[in-house]
């Protein structure tokens, strides 16, 4: 695929060209969107659908057997609608992790119901759930979890086997993400020989190739002094401004602060911060 | 349509991943993959696209990358990767050694053992050095078939001598052509008429001398094949004759296909009685027997009091070997316990792969967490360990097959023996090799696929 990179994108340019007359601030906030709660469609939109949101909390509960049984999480509601970057903060045992694994399809409530697009994954089969992180989640770990014997470029590739990007795209892919997060110079580098905030580049490049939902970030900045940090949440600000889905969980005030939304978590209790 | 708005962003930032977000589809299915599909034509057939391109399937994690994956898994540690294969290279080379050397030794054992050398008996006079160089010490006596076909066990006997002609030509026709160029005369041999069964010969038209040519000293000659050719003698049917000297012989017969002795083949051959009458043929040479398999030491035995009573030592028997039935049960054992060692190997090479693989999937609990998350299945994680062990076990049984091949060979070499191995077997025992890392692996993929993702992902790497 030679003309991959301008055939692979174009129907994005086709809506791009169609949204045109449409001024955004370049900030990348849309001031004119406000968190609210099934709140789609757009005033001037020609072909206004109902679009769920891609995360939609009901009544979630996670308790954990024992005695007595932990509960995680307690009749949690949240709606992320598309295109918000939010941040979880919490102190550490405040369910952050669970939210997280929930958020992730990595673990089941006890109780209520998580809608993903809309959909119920309360029943779906863990088959289906593996399918559904591949192509809709994108994760980001604190401890980056790149593989170290694999080249930058096939720790990218990597989330491409699963997701089931076409065998023809993924290398073209793989090296648009990694142009994107600027490591286009280090795509033959061992993960081991990179700095942590490269190598968080190279977590967050491998989590947006198979172009995810929602990008899912687990205290992205824990490993990172606080320059790296910055890089990296600049990052994050942009491909938020791009159009993607941010939830960052994390523990640190600054972090969470560069949020367009802040939820705040504690005992398993959600609660916006205005 | 809140991305509408960002979209002038878009376009000002015109980077790639900038067109890799989600993107929303009408319709019910919202699978953000089908980008592939041009952006009209998708949203023509929007509503069915969606679901039917997920049953068709994109590339998720098909064969090549279950193989590529678990190539990139093998090949990150090779050290390990050869500690791992020594236990099946062992197992499957020692039993292609096994059933490679067994099979060359059958193989030797049946050129030795081939029915004529197994049952062919030459009986000769016994030489003695002296000063005009070597002479017999014995004689095979005129009625030497009489006497040794009483013996048990002899089923046919021949006895033959060469005739001196002298310088007497032998033609088919007595011309006395002096322009005609010479040819080189063929051998005259004197037989006794059971030579030809005893050498196994075959008639190729007319028939042998029998008893009553050799007592009445008749003028007749048996041709071989090739001195028939020689001079032109192809059908006897009208009784042609051939000229020794100038007296005339009828040529009775043509044979060929003689096993031993093929020397006949290129002689012209007369009874015995006739030879002593017309060339004065004084003794017989060799006398060839043959017996019935197992009847050696008897026939070596006897047979020289039955032609020399007085003086026994004056004649030669050489009889086949015996094959050494205690020597054949030896080699069975010694086939047994090397196939039980390579049984052995072959099951700690198993048990080398499991331990190994077990190990490897405790290493990487990071990275099956890393993978689940990324979207593989238990199926696709129990895969990769499952084909990895099999590659590690096939390439023992590779390496082994080939180790197996090369010691076969090289042990054939040094004792001069063809080498034979079935390349069914090498080809099966690598297989094999395969096989069994896979049932190795079976229990270490069954624990990969069920690492749970959220306990891998919370340390490590």
């Amino acid at each position: 695929m030679t003309q991959d990179p301008a055939g692979l994108f174009e129907p994005v340019l086709h809506q791009a060209e169609v949204a045109g007359p449409v001024a955004a601030p370049v900030s990348g906030v849309d001031p004119t969107r406000t968190p609210q709660p099934g709140g789609t469609g757009h005033p001037a939109g020609d072909h206004v659908e109902v679009i769920p949101p891609v995360i939609d909390l009901r009544g979630l509960s996670r308790s954990f057997p024992g005695d007595p049984p932990v509960e995680a999480l307690r009749r949690v509601d949240l709606t992320v609608q598309r295109g918000e970057y939010v941040s979880i903060v919490g102190p550490s045992g405040s369910g952050k992790s669970t939210l997280l694994h929930i958020l992730g399809l990595l673990d089941r409530p006890t109780a209520g119901d998580f809608l993903l697009d809309g959909v119920s994954t309360a029943t779906v089969s863990e088959h289906e759930r593996a399918r559904l992180r591949g192509g809709r989640i994108g994760f980001v770990f604190q401890a980056f979890h790149l593989l170290p014997h694999r080249s930058v470029l096939d720790n990218v590739l990597l989330a491409t086997l699963y997701s089931g990007v076409p065998r023809a795209e993924r290398r073209d892919r793989a090296l648009a993400a990694l142009d994107r997060v600027g490591l286009s110079h280090r795509l033959d580098f061992m993960p081991t020989v990179l700095s942590g905030g490269e190598r968080q580049r190279v977590a967050v490049a491998r989590a947006v190739i198979s172009s995810p939902h929602v990008l899912l970030a687990d205290e992205p900045t824990g490993n990172l002094d606080s320059v790296t940090s910055t890089g990296v949440l600049d990052l994050f600000e942009e491909l938020h401004a791009d159009g993607l889905t941010l939830v960052v969980i994390t523990h640190d005030a600054a972090v969470s602060a560069r949020a367009q939304r802040q939820v705040r978590i504690s005992d398993g209790t959600l609660s916006e911060v205005a | 349509m809140l991305r509408r708005l960002r979209a002038p962003n878009v376009a000002a930032l015109s980077s790639a991943i900038s067109r890799m977000r989600p993107r929303r589809v009408p319709g019910p299915s919202r699978w953000p993959l089908l980008r592939r599909t041009p952006w009209a034509r998708r949203r023509a057939a929007a509503v069915t696209a969606a679901a039917a391109d997920e049953r068709l399937g994109f590339d998720r994690f098909g064969l090549r990358d279950l193989v590529s994956e678990a190539a990139h898994g093998i090949g990150a540690r090779p050290g390990r990767l050869v500690l791992t294969i020594i236990g099946t290279v062992l197992g499957i080379g020692s039993l292609v050694v096994t059933v490679g050397l067994a099979q060359t030794a059958a193989g030797q054992i049946a050129r030795t053992f081939d029915a004529v050398a197994a049952t062919q008996v030459v009986v000769e006079p016994a030489t003695a050095r002296t000063q005009g160089g070597e002479r017999a010490t014995g004689t095979i006596p005129w009625d030497v078939e009489d006497r040794l076909s009483r013996i048990a066990g002899v089923e046919h006997v021949g006895a033959i001598a060469t005739v001196n002609v002298g310088d007497l030509r032998i033609t088919a026709v007595p011309v006395n052509d002096p322009s005609a160029p010479t040819l080189a005369t063929p051998q005259v041999m004197a037989t006794t008429p059971g030579m030809l069964d005893a050498v196994r010969g075959r008639i190729v038209t007319g028939r042998y001398f029998d008893a009553g040519h050799d007592e009445r000293a008749d003028r007749v000659v048996v041709l071989g094949a090739r001195a028939a050719q020689r001079l032109g003698v192809h059908r006897v049917d009208r009784q042609p004759s051939i000229f020794i000297g100038d007296r005339s012989y009828t040529v009775i017969g043509i044979i060929d296909d003689v096993k031993r002795r093929s020397d006949l083949l290129d002689a012209v051959i007369m009874p015995v009685g006739t030879a002593r009458a017309d060339f004065n043929l004084v003794g017989l040479e060799q006398a060839h027997l043959i017996m019935a398999v197992g009847a050696g030491p008897v026939i070596a035995e006897q047979a020289p009091y039955f032609l020399e009573p007085n003086n026994p030592e004056s004649i030669t028997v050489q009889v086949p070997p015996a094959t050494s039935t205690v020597r054949e049960n030896v080699q069975a054992d010694i086939n047994a316990i090397f196939l039980a060692l390579g049984a052995v190997a072959l099951l700690v090479g198993g048990l080398g792969i499991a331990n190994v693989t077990l190990l490897s999937v405790r290493e990487r609990t990071g990275e099956i967490g890393l993978r689940r998350a990324l979207g593989a299945t238990k199926r696709n994680i129990g895969n990769q360990f499952l084909m990895e062990s099999g590659v590690i076990g096939l390439l023992g049984g590779l390496v082994g097959a080939a180790l197996g091949v090369a010691i076969v060979v090289a042990v054939s070499l040094s004792k001069e023996w063809t080498p034979i191995l079935d390349t069914p077997i090498v080809v099966a025992a690598a297989l094999l090799g395969g096989v069994i890392g896979l049932c190795a692996g079976a229990y270490p993929a069954l624990k990969a696929a069920g690492v749970e993702p959220i306990t891998a992902l919370r340390g490590g790497t």
